[in-house]
Formats: C-alpha cells, structure tokens, sequence
C-alpha cells in the first residue's frame, strides 16, 4: 500500500484506542523467546518504563495552574482554581488539589514535570492527536508505534513490553514484533484433554491463510505467557458498573480504561516478580471534558494521584522498582477559554508528568504565555519527541534517533545517570 | 495492487454470506443456493418487540449515598436486560438487518458509560434498526439528534453563544466524512447548527429548545444560510467524500481490511445512489466479485463469534439463567467487546486488535459456557471431528486443529476447542 491508501485505511479502522496499527505485524516464536525469559530474569540494574496514557485531552491548565496569572482568571472565571486552592510549585504555578501525592513526590524531587508539550501543527481531533504522540510522527501516515519500534529495533522480543489493558494500544505495536497484552484479572487457562487441546491449536499449520495463521500464534503466545507470567497474576473481582458514578463517567467519549489502579497493581507484581519487560503500558479515560470540568477532572486526577502514589511508593521498596520511570501525558490539553458550559473544548499543548528516583525533579521547558496564543490556543514549548528521545535514551537505552526518523531532538536532565 | 484473485467455492460463499450479513450459519442454512440466501438476509424484517426496562430510576439528591447507590444498581440492572434481548436478537434474527443494526452501533459507538441510560440506548437502537437498512440520509439525520448522542456528545451544553463542538466534530470526522474532509470552521459552525437540541431526564424523547438554539447564518463548508440540524447533516452528507467514506467502512466490516480498490468502489457507490440506499449498497457489496475472493477474509469481532456460536449450536440467551447471561456478558468484556459499551466514539477495533492474550482466554471460557448449554446429542458418535465441523459450519479443517480435536471424547469439550481453532475464530 502507498501511504495516502495506508493512511485511508488506518482512518477508516479508527485507528482508535486499539490494535488496528499492528495489523500485519507479529512474526515472533514466542516459546524461545519465554524459555530466554525464565533464564534470564530482569537485571535489578534496568530501568523499566511504565506510559500512563490519559485518554480525552486532560486541560493541563487546570493541572499545572498558573492560578495567579490574571490572564488565567479572566479565560476561565468560573473554571479558575485560586491561588489558595492549589498546591505551590513555585514560578507562579501550583498543582491541582487532586493531586497531593503528586506533590510530596514534588517535594521529594521524584516528580518532573515538563510544561508546555506539544507538536507542530496541533490537530484537534482526539483520535489524529493521539494517532500522533503514540507513533511519534507529527507529519504523516505511520503505522507503527514508537515503543514498538522500539521492540523492533530491541531484537523483536515481545514479552520487553506489555500492556495491561484488554486490547493492544497502537503505541506498542511495531512493524515486526507487537506487545504482549495481559488482563487485569490474570490469566488462567483449563488442564487435562480440553487444555491439552486448546494448547494444540497453537500449532502453525503449513500454508495457512494470514489471519489464521495469527489466531494459531496468539494461542501460543497465550500459552508462553502463562507459562512465564501465571505466577505473578491473581484474579480479582471485575469493578461493579454500580461503583461508577455520573461525574466519573461526564468525559468518556474518548476513550481509555477506568482501573488504573489495578492496572498499576497487576505492573508492580510483574516487576517484583523479575519478568524481563522494560516497558508497560496502562491508562485511564473520561478527560474529555466538554462540559461540567471542574469536579470531573479533580475527580480523575485524584484517582490518578492516588494510583501513581501507591504504585511509587511500593515500587520504592525493592532495588528493581527503584528503576521504574513512570511517564504520564494526554493527547492534547483544552482551549485557553472555558466554553460556556463550564469545561473546556479541544486544545493544543500540556504538562507531561515523569515520576520515579531515577527522575531528575522540578519543572522542565518553559511555560506557555497565556496571552500569545495561536488561535486561541497554548503555543507548545517543547516538542514531545525530545521527552520521548530523553527516555528511549536514558531509560530504554535505546538510540533515539533510530527509533524517532531521525529526530534530534533530546530533552536533557530529565533523567539522572 | 494487481494480484491474480482466486473464488471460494459456491458453498463457501453462501456460508460466507451468513457470516458477513448475518451473525453466522445454523443447520441446514448452507444448502440452500447463495442468491435464495441473500434474498432471505436482505429481506424486510419482522417487527421487533422492544424488551420492557421500565422507567429510569428516580434521580437521588445528590448528598444521599445510598440512593444513588440503590439508582446506579436499578440501572444496571435494566442495561442488563436490554443487552440480554438484544443478543437473543441477534441469535434469532434471521436477516441482515439485525446484523446492519450491530454494525451501525460500532459506527456511531455510543457508550452506556456516559450516556447513563438504558432508555436512551434502546431508543437509540431501535433508530438503528429503523434505518438498518434504510436511506444513510434518514439514519444520519436521525442520529444528528439522537438522545443518546447527545448526552454522549454533550449536546445539552451546545447553546447559542456557547456552543459544545464535541457532536459536530465526530459527526465529520467518523459518521460521515472521515479526516481530512472538513475544516475547524465547518466544526465550529456545525455545533453551532446543532444548538438547542436537549435530553431530559425524564423523556428519551429529545427536543429543540428554542431559547437555546442559534438561528443565525452559519457557514458551512463555504456555503452560509440558518442552517439547522438537518441542515448541517445534509451538508455533510452532501461532501464527495461521504459515500467513498460510508461504503469504505461497510467494507472494512462486511468483507476485508484492505479497500475496495477503484473499481469496486465506483460500483458500490452507484448503488449506494443520491437516495443514499443502504440495502442496495449491501446487495453491491454482496454481489461484488470482490466479495467472494478468497482474500476476503476477516477475524469476526468477539460479538459476532459469540453470537455465531450460539446460533449454530442452537442456544438462545434468552432461555439461560441470570447467572448464565452474567458470565457471557463478562466473557464478552473479557474478549474487549460488550455492546452497548464500544472503547470510545471511535468504535470497537479490528483485526489483530481482537487477538491479545488476554481475550484468548476469555474466548475459550465463553466457548466453554455456550457448549455447556448445548444440545450436543449429534457428537456423541460417527466421526465427531467432522460432526463438530458441520454443526459450526466451518468448509474444512487442518489437519492441525483435526489432530488437536482428535482427543477429545467429550461433546462438550470438543465443541468448546472447536470453537476457538484458527478456522472458526476468523471468516474465511
């Protein structure tokens, strides 16, 4: 396919939350590769990477507040956080009051935050915008992902990431090699005739048709994956549809998933466990705030402070949990100006959050001005190719440049040596 | 793209035809001829009796826990209920329109998470079913000012002078037009088009509200006029690129990921016509050489799979008991799909997306439950390996999944591990 039918075809699978991107990927015999897991456990020395992704365009102004600035105030009189509200950071910006946990790691210098990230040319839709920061690539059609180019350029072995989610996020689905996927429940497969013969269907047949061909391999995969990860997994009651109240749910339109805290729970088993992933990939939606913000958004980033805090607290207590980076974006924040409905429509640039020791604490990049706006909107600062480029760099190991085309771009002192 | 194109064979096709337009064959189906078959899918449906949910819970005071616990738990409860009968639906359905109407749910995705309200989501299905095979222009007009929609969109905060662009944004990019089609001002001023329509608690009926409409001239793709909802869907849908984009994602769905080349495409549209007639867009895309090619294949979506499954092995949900019904929609979460719960607006994914390892558990658990209700009675003797293939309707084995199956004495194993070979799970 030529890139503008390439390009057609991803739009019209919805490119989306899901796996569309690895379509035509996976060629990865994934028993040698588990048999190379069990022999060779992660080195308590390597860093491991965990992306929170933030689906719906989470407002950053509201996260990172400039809550002194008039400019603020008069876009946004009835959205505003007061400077008394928030959660001092100095250089006139504070976090949101969600966010507590956030700001002891602040304090601790575990907490980095680099403001005003975005890209060339912002689009406004969620799905183009998110399509963009999960392959990296501002200006076309890519059908990979940049963690999964980077499985690619890393010898092809899937099991180095994993998504905790039910499906498989185009990020970490590369040309040749896509994630591993795990349920948040655990895996449990049946014994005896019935097991022995589901675990038959992962032979590979001769000459057999692309998608078949794909439906043998995942049963493979699935049974390579028990093997090596069984162990670490245990099951626990789905969430009760009862526990999700109205303003929980006010932003879902765009996507994501709603247990990041058990997300988290099910990553920092794996890594005690000394399961050679260096990257995981979990989320959480509903930041699509178009209207009532206020209580929605606090009410998410609570969430997301009290599962980032418990997770980095407990990772805190082995030497390889004091490896893990946790790197937190969304795929746009929200207009400068409130919309009339007390929230907030499509906009351009946002904070990244990086968390962990390894992480070097404070702000990064320069915050946008609130009264040079492009068309209404933040102009980025940072372009989120040099964070991606500084992580692939200092976390992975990786060549950033390799896995970014060429890209040069590198956002320095983000992470310590 | 040339390559030389190879035919299934006549049997393959009719079965093909049930899997792609309806929800999979049952006994019997595939010796009848394919243009009988697509006669039968393609015909009207019967009327459809809608399932009683009874009214919304009543909206607790904000500060009382326990009502609105007790509220959330009623709703639920009727979700339940709704997404029971639709499944028995699309068990007994015996033509296209039950599975157009499954396919119009994943094209304007509208999630029960935010929109909160069985009532609405019905109301919204039995638009779908309404149109399923209808005009694209009555649908799409309707959808415009669907209740669901637009508690799902947030139409009830687009109002004159604060207009909300979240609806007329996706009605664009993914219900009608697609990327690239349509400028920010088109959003900006189709969600100005789309003021005043509102949802009430106590009504799925939506409505205009005058007050809250903007009655001004807007410019939309470079023509102005006081353009209304209908105003601004006819517009949309009046864009060149609406029908390549319509027809494009019937077939991503109905016969393969890669596009309809040219050819194809200039034939479906034709039929698809300025009446913008969903049935003889089927019928082309049916008819279509393309359609029986042997490249054609797709992996079927867990509902379809599920759905099929029950079909042939002759289980309607409808006749399992709560706790039954309960595990099947949990292996339907399990498997990434549960409808009346698509991901995000975007809708459900494809191909390898459906592939994970986590969903090939759920997949062999959900096999397992539907076997467990079945009369398997036929596979108690003669060669069973066989047996099971003809009841799920599957042209041939490999001698892979033959070899894997050949263990397996117990009916209900056998069908179970059946259902998940390679050659069940995708439509070949």
């Amino acid at each position: 396919m030529d890139n503008l039918t390439r390009r057609r075809f991803l739009t019209m699978s919805g490119v989306t939350a899901a796996g569309a991107l690895a379509v035509g990927a996976t060629r990865v015999d994934w028993s040698d590769l588990m048999t190379a897991a069990v022999d060779d456990p992660l080195d308590a020395g390597d860093a491991v990477l965990v992306v929170v992704t933030l689906y719906g365009g989470n407002d950053g102004l509201n996260t990172v507040v400039p809550a002194a600035d008039r400019a603020y105030q008069d876009a946004r009189p009835d959205l505003a956080y007061q400077p008394d509200e928030v959660l001092d950071l100095g250089e006139g910006l504070g976090l949101n009051p969600g966010l507590k946990g956030l700001k002891e790691l602040w304090d601790d210098e575990s907490l980095a935050i680099v403001r005003g990230v975005g890209y060339p040319k912002p689009d406004r839709s969620h799905f183009r915008s998110m399509a963009i920061w999960q392959t990296a690539a501002p200006e076309g059609a890519v059908s990979t992902g940049w963690l999964g180019r980077w499985l690619d350029a890393a010898g092809g072995d899937p099991l180095l990431a994993v998504s905790v989610e039910p499906t498989l996020p185009p990020l970490l689905a590369g040309a040749t090699t896509a994630a591993a996927s795990m349920p948040v429940g655990g895996l449990k497969l049946p014994g005896g005739r019935l097991g022995s013969a589901f675990a038959a269907l992962g032979t590979s047949a001769a000459g057999e048709e692309r998608w078949r061909a794909e439906v043998a391999r995942s049963v493979a995969d699935l049974h390579s994956a028990v093997r090596v990860l069984g162990g670490a997994m245990h099951e626990q009651p789905d969430q009760q549809d009862e526990e999700q109240d109205e303003e929980r749910t006010k932003g879902a339109s765009a996507g994501g998933s709603s247990q990041l805290a058990r997300q988290l729970d099910l990553v920092a088993g794996l890594v005690e466990a000394g399961v050679p992933t260096r990257a995981y990939s979990v989320s959480l939606g509903g930041f699509d705030t178009h209207a009532d913000e206020r209580g929605t958004q606090q009410r998410l980033l609570t969430e997301l402070d009290t599962a980032l805090s418990g997770f980095v607290r407990r990772m805190r207590t082995s030497d390889r949990g004091q490896q893990v980076v946790v790197l937190v974006y969304s795929e746009f924040g929200r207009r400068v100006h409130a919309n009339g409905s007390d929230g907030t429509d499509h906009g351009t640039a946002g904070p990244m959050f990086l968390i962990g020791d390894r992480v070097g604490g404070g702000f990064h990049g320069q915050q946008p001005s609130l009264t040079d706006l492009a068309d209404g909107d933040l102009k980025a600062t940072t372009d989120f190719r040099d964070v991606y480029a500084a992580v692939l760099g200092d976390v992975l190991g990786a060549e950033p440049e390799r896995v970014l085309d060429g890209h040069t771009g590198r956002l320095d002192g983000l992470i310590r040596a | 793209m040339a390559r030389t194109s190879e035919r299934i064979t006549d049997r393959s096709a009719v079965r093909r035809l049930h899997d792609r337009l309806g929800f999979g064959p049952r006994a019997g189906d595939l010796d009848v001829g394919f243009d009988a078959t697509l006669d039968r899918l393609l015909a009207p449906a019967a009327p459809v009796v809608p399932p009683e949910l009874g009214a919304p819970p009543q909206q607790p005071a904000r500060d009382d826990r326990e009502a609105r616990k007790a509220a959330n738990k009623a709703r639920v409860a009727q979700e339940k209920v709704l997404l029971s009968w639709w499944l028995d639906r699309m068990v007994a359905e015996p033509t296209a329109a039950e599975r157009l109407t499954w396919f119009w749910h994943g094209h304007f995705a509208t999630s029960s998470q935010k929109v909160r309200s069985p009532q609405l989501m019905l109301a919204q299905n039995q638009t779908l079913r309404r149109h399923a095979l209808g005009s694209f222009t009555d649908l799409a007009r309707a959808m415009v000012v669907d209740g669901a929609m637009i508690r799902w969109l947030d139409g009830n905060d687009n109002r004159k002078g604060s207009p909300n662009e979240n609806l007329a944004r996706e009605f664009l990019e993914l219900f009608t037009l697609g990327i690239g089609h349509y400028t920010e001002t088109d959003v900006f001023e189709g969600a100005r088009a789309l003021t005043g329509w509102t949802v009430r608690r106590t009504s799925p009926q939506p409505r205009l509200v005058p007050a809250r409409h903007d009655a001004g001239s807007k410019t939309i793709f470079g023509r102005a006029g006081r353009y209304d909802a209908k105003g601004f869907a006819d517009l949309a849908l009046a864009q060149t690129a609406s029908a390549p984009y319509v027809a494009g994602r019937l077939w991503f769905r109905l016969v393969s990921p890669a596009p309809p080349s040219a050819a194809v495409r200039r034939r479906l549209q034709q039929a698809y016509g300025e009446r913008r007639d969903v049935r003889a867009l089927v019928r082309a895309v049916a008819t279509d050489p393309a359609f029986t090619d042997t490249a054609s294949t797709l992996v079927k979506q867990p509902v379809e799979w599920a759905v099929g499954l029950l079909r042939a092995l002759g289980v309607r949900p409808s006749a399992l008991d709560d706790m039954t019904r309960l595990r099947l929609a949990a292996g339907l979460r399990g498997m990434g799909q549960l409808p009346l719960r698509p991901p995000s607006v975007g809708g459900w994914p494809s191909g390898a997306g459906w592939l994970t390892t986590a969903a090939g558990v759920a997949r062999l658990h959900v096999a397992q439950l539907v076997a467990k209700h079945a009369d398997l009675r036929a596979l108690e003797q003669g060669d069973r390996v066989d047996g099971v293939r003809a009841l799920l309707g599957v042209d041939a084995w490999s001698d892979r999944t033959r070899q894997a199956l050949s263990g397996l004495r117990d009916p209900r194993q056998l069908a179970a591990v059946a259902a998940c070979a390679p050659e069940y799970v995708v439509s070949g």
